[in-house]
């Protein structure tokens, strides 16, 4: 099988665990996807499955090239196309093939990727997380960047000095958020945790590749038994003495 | 379809505890200590209740020991068990913040009668 699909989010809320704690989450909308295509060894170099996101979208509305691309898959155009990896080890699904939420359990974990919401023209503060300056007591310094390089040497600002500009807008990976519930009638993925974008945003959903880590207290050597070194003592002595 | 209510849903209960804002209450909470669960009971005066869906919670007033102590409680917790009114109050705000400034004689709620 794959290991992922498209999904779109559909926005935040919050669950209990079994003990009653709080958990935010959110509630995505995963799939149902159809293979629209696939990438071969032979001819691709590499095994992959390209997968679309069912959603009515009109004929016409496509390009021409995408219609023929569609066509001969025999499948209706979808609006979002992406590629997915296989599963180690797993064979591939045939063209016209549904992936569907089934894919994941609750406690899987997956990483999501989507594109962060715009935020425009911003400052180094917000941008960079700057400190700026004080905001009184006299002072004349407030959310300017400050020195952005030395003076006659070398003359020039280097290249990728954090200044103000864009941000917001780029592709954002999380990843290893839990799958909390999953609702397989209305192909819905409830994730611990947010989600780059705005409700609404296509995501890419997949199954983690990294292992989870998971935090392992110290190690401490085993305390020896009471009494274990004198008797190791009075041994060696035992020993000396023979 | 709002699929944010779907998922909700599952997540209320069935017959919420009833209250209302002024009301003097008993709530029961479980509470887990290793392997063992055991209710503790926290009563008080209902100030607040916030939210909606899954996310809403009501805050409870008391005064142990001369200290003010409140306690906010998510209504579809399952945490919370029952929650027994003791008296019923008379109020004309949703918000009773008002009692925090309040001691004594003052930070009383009347009782409500029939209506």
């Amino acid at each position: 099988m794959v290991e992922g699909l498209i999904g779109r989010k559909v926005g935040m809320t919050q669950v209990f665990d079994g003990d009653g704690a709080v958990m935010p989450c959110t509630v995505l909308q995963a799939g149902p996807c159809v293979v629209v295509q696939k990438r071969e060894k032979t001819r691709d170099g590499y095994e992959a499955v390209q997968l679309g996101l069912v959603e009515p979208v009109k004929v016409k509305k496509t390009t021409k090239a995408l219609q023929g691309h569609f066509a001969k898959a025999n499948l209706p155009p979808t609006r979002r196309l992406r590629e997915f990896r296989l599963l180690p080890g797993a064979e591939a699904p045939a063209v016209g093939d549904k992936v569907a939420v089934t894919l994941f359990k609750p406690k899987d974990h997956v990483d999501i990727i989507g594109t962060s919401k715009g935020k425009g023209f911003q400052g180094v503060m917000k941008r960079h997380h700057f400190r700026g300056g004080a905001a009184s007591h006299g002072s004349m310094f407030h959310r300017a960047p400050g020195s952005i390089g030395s003076s006659a040497f070398p003359s020039r600002t280097f290249p990728g000095m954090r200044m103000a500009g864009r941000m917001g807008g780029d592709r954002v990976t999380v990843k290893n958020l839990e799958v909390l519930r999953i609702d397989e009638e209305n192909n819905l993925l409830v994730v611990r945790g947010a989600v780059p974008g705005a409700t609404g945003a296509y995501l890419t959903i997949r199954k983690s590749r990294a292992p989870i880590k998971v935090k392992q207290p110290p190690q401490r050597p085993a305390a020896p038994a009471k009494g274990a070194k004198t008797a190791a003592k009075v041994a060696a002595k035992g020993a000396a003495k023979k | 379809m709002d699929y944010i209510k779907l998922i909700e849903q599952k997540e209320l209960k069935s017959e919420p505890p009833e209250f209302r804002v002024g009301d003097s209450v008993k709530v029961h909470v479980k509470v887990s200590e290793g392997d063992k669960d055991r209710i503790q009971v926290f009563s008080g005066m209902v100030i607040a209740m916030k939210g909606g869906g899954a996310g809403s919670t009501f805050t409870v007033r008391k005064i142990s020991d001369g200290i003010g102590v409140e306690r906010i409680f998510p209504l579809h917790s399952p945490v919370v068990g029952k929650v027994e009114v003791v008296r019923r109050g008379r109020v004309r705000r949703a918000k009773l913040y008002y009692l925090r400034a309040r001691k004594g004689k003052a930070a009383r709620v009347e009782e409500k009668t029939q209506s």
